[in-house]
């Protein structure tokens, strides 16, 4: 159960190998004794992580976990609730791909698609019902300020993170009255694995910083964070410029 | 129906549905049990997660008439519906002449509840606790069967479900000791004490001589005023003590709630408003006075003059850490407030009272010694905290209690609770498919 400092007992990470999740499960091993379901690919990442949430005392269970195979989703969170409750679930998988060929290539267009759209849909489903079923339980997703307003440099990213934004956003509200608590969480330029090699972006973070605004807004409550907190104020600047200017910002 | 239900302290919500029913449809209840249980729930005054079963029902205090007769030795003893609320007995009591033997710091807590945390009042280190007081007690476990258990009849039953915090079963009704009294005011004598050193020389020298007792501790003051307090001990205020309006109506049952908190105002206990309060609070007290009469709900129940109190915390909600230590641990408070001055945090008076010896409830939280209770605004920041303090309790041989916990972990809890396997070990026998079920339940894997 999460208790009343917003400290879990257990959590699940699907893509548990990305940076951010990671960073996540360290803190929450920090305030107790805490079981960690880490649903990714098999392979030497997965392993690594293992071992190393192993070492901060988490009671570690990895199962496989593929973001495209969706009819495997609703077995895959039942297994991962057969140890007990899931008090905190972190959607934290998602690609960023080249952005012009994710356009351009069909094959690279669509497999965007599933990963960052159709694969939080899949398990943002059968994750509701598990939280229909336990009365309570804290869904994050990781979302990103791409989505908040889709720009012409990377629009298949953006994309995909808005139309998923929009779905956990929902069923946030859908999830309430079932006891069910979704967090949103819009980071800016995260310096992790995924973006290593790109130029950040002003207002760049690091996992640990994400880390941290995940958990506290589990604690708080609340549906919706940006980290940086001051991105919220940019973006709602920015989604309100007219299109032709929009067109020739450096973003 | 789903509900959202929390604790008093308005954190963690979690779903359950909700079931009004009467005492006779609860073994039909137990039947249709779901996966995820059932758990009785009284006024959900436990500040945690106790009487909230997610994703479970939650069955809805059990109303039914309440009745007083003789023992043969003349005691008044007093047969009450479990969703009976102390507020409604103590008027009934009182149009008698009688008083509860065991009050908490509100009358809105009912019978069950009061059973299953075996809660203790400011006259613990005399009279024990409110399981102490019972005659015998009516419960529906599993089953479905309805059992009178007493402390003589079966011993290990009974004293599983004083202070089981509703896991034994459903407890439908209770019989227990009334207390004769002369009127419904006490007469209070109050002293200011400037720190924790003589406030522990004071309780230990004078409690015994009084039928209630309770210091009232300003958390943040510091230094040499650390624990600076305000005693206040008291006794049933006999027919010829009673002068002006207490003497014009001496049974004066308490009346509902004055003042309402309609909604949830944004960060209100702070530092600064804590401070100015507490600073009022001791300067406004007198030095040393004796004899004052006041009535039971002035000198019990403070809190109950305004209604849905717990929302000044705002939409964070509160978190309440109540400690135990032995009598000769005393050095434990004065750290633990030392702790809690030295972080700064925004705590209205804390509560210090000297307890008797316990009993053999397996989970029953008083033990003979020195009990601390304080509220603070919930904040993930308080976990480390808390964490300090957890382990000044386990080291001094304490506890805390349950019905205010909402951040325990098992391990913790095992570590304070010597008798915890035992009841676990009950429970399995008692109730092997897990139909009793609570969030704390779970929290705690009892
Ligand atoms: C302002 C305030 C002051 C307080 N002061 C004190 C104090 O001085 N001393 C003290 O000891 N406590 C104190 N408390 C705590 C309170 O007395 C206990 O939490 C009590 O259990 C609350 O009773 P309730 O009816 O609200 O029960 P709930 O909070 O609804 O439930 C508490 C527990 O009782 C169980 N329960 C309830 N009814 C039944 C039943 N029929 N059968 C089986 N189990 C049942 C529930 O399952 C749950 O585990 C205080 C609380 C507040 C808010």
């Amino acid at each position: 159960m999460l208790n009343a400092l917003g400290e879990p007992q257990s959590l699940l990470l699907l893509g548990g190998t990305s940076d951010i999740a990671l960073a996540v499960a360290a803190r929450y091993a920090e305030s107790g004794p805490l079981r960690v379901v880490l649903a990714a690919r098999p392979g030497p990442r997965r392993t690594e992580a293992v071992t190393r949430l192993s070492a901060l005392g988490a009671v570690v269970e990895a199962l496989d976990f593929e973001a495209t195979d969706t009819a495997s989703h609703p077995a895959l969170v039942e297994q991962a609730a057969s140890g007990g409750d899931l008090d905190v679930v972190l959607v934290a998988f998602g690609v960023l791909g080249d952005e012009e060929q994710a356009w351009q290539d069909h094959d690279a267009a669509v497999r965007l698609a599933q990963v960052n759209y159709v694969g939080p849909v899949s398990v943002g489903t059968a994750l509701a019902a598990q939280v229909r079923r336990q009365g309570h339980g804290v869904i994050v997703f990781l979302s990103s300020v791409a989505g908040e307003r889709v720009r012409r440099s990377n629009f298949a990213y953006g994309a995909s993170k808005a139309g998923a934004d929009g779905f956990y956003l929902g069923l946030g509200e859908a999830l309430r009255e079932h006891g069910g608590h979704v967090l949103v969480v819009r980071p800016g330029f995260v310096h992790t694995k995924m973006t290593e090699g790109r130029d950040a972006a002003p207002l760049s973070v690091g996992p640990d910083e994400v880390a941290e605004a995940v958990v506290a807004g589990v604690a708080d409550r609340k549906e919706l964070v940006w980290v940086p907190a001051a991105l919220r104020v940019v973006m709602s600047g920015l989604r309100h410029v007219p299109r032709p200017l929009f067109r020739r910002l450096p973003l | 129906m789903t509900s959202l239900l929390s604790g008093w302290g308005r954190t963690a919500p979690t779903a359950a549905t909700l079931v009004e029913a009467g005492a006779s449809d609860v073994p039909a209840l137990l039947r249709q049990a779901i996966a995820r249980g059932v758990i009785a729930r009284g006024l959900g005054r436990s500040y945690g997660d106790a009487a909230q079963n997610a994703g479970g029902t939650v069955l809805a205090p059990l109303t039914g008439p309440t009745t007083v007769a003789r023992a043969a030795d003349g005691t008044p003893l007093v047969t009450v519906a479990a969703g009976t609320s102390l507020h409604d007995l103590m008027a009934t009591l009182l149009a008698q002449r009688l008083f509860v033997p065991v009050t908490p710091g509100t009358r809105y807590v009912t019978v069950g509840g009061a059973i299953a945390a075996d809660i203790h009042g400011k006259n613990n280190h005399r009279d024990g606790s409110f399981g102490d007081q019972l005659v015998s007690l009516d419960l529906v476990t599993a089953d479905g069967r309805l059992r009178t258990v007493g402390p003589e009849s079966d011993p290990a039953l009974f004293w599983a479900t004083v202070g089981g915090m509703g896991l034994t079963g459903v407890i439908t009704a209770a019989t227990l000791r009334a207390l004769p009294v002369e009127s419904a005011y006490v007469a209070v004598d109050t002293e200011r004490v400037p720190g924790i050193n003589e406030l522990v020389d004071r309780m230990r020298a004078g409690d015994d001589a009084y039928h209630y007792s309770v210091a009232w501790i300003d958390t943040l003051a510091r230094g040499r005023s650390l624990g600076r307090a305000v005693l206040t001990r008291a006794d049933h205020a006999t027919a010829d003590q009673l002068r002006g309006p207490a003497a014009r109506d001496p049974w004066a049952a308490p009346r509902g709630p004055r003042i309402a908190v309609p909604f949830t105002p944004p960060g209100l206990v702070t530092r600064p408003t804590v401070r100015a309060f507490n600073e009022v609070w001791f300067r406004k007290a007198p030095r040393h006075r004796v004899g004052e009469l006041q009535s039971i709900a002035a000198y019990f129940h403070p809190l109950d003059a305004v209604d849905d109190w717990n929302r000044l915390y705002g939409r964070r909600g509160m978190v309440q850490y109540q400690l135990v230590v032995p009598d000769d641990a005393e050095s434990a408070v004065t750290e633990a407030l030392r702790v809690l001055a030295d972080a700064g945090r925004p705590s209205f008076l804390a509560v210090l009272k000297r307890f008797g010896p316990g009993n053999p409830g397996l989970l029953s939280f008083p033990m003979r010694g020195w009990t601390l209770a304080l509220d603070l605004p919930a904040s993930p920041a308080l976990g480390p905290m808390f964490r300090t303090l957890d382990a000044l309790v386990l080291e001094a041989g304490g506890r805390l209690y349950l019905a205010k916990d909402s951040r325990l972990s098992p391990e913790t809890f095992d570590a304070m609770y010597e008798q915890a396997d035992d009841f676990r070990k009950l429970r399995r026998d008692l109730d092997p498919a897990g139909v009793f079920q609570s969030d704390l339940g779970r929290r705690l894997q009892l």
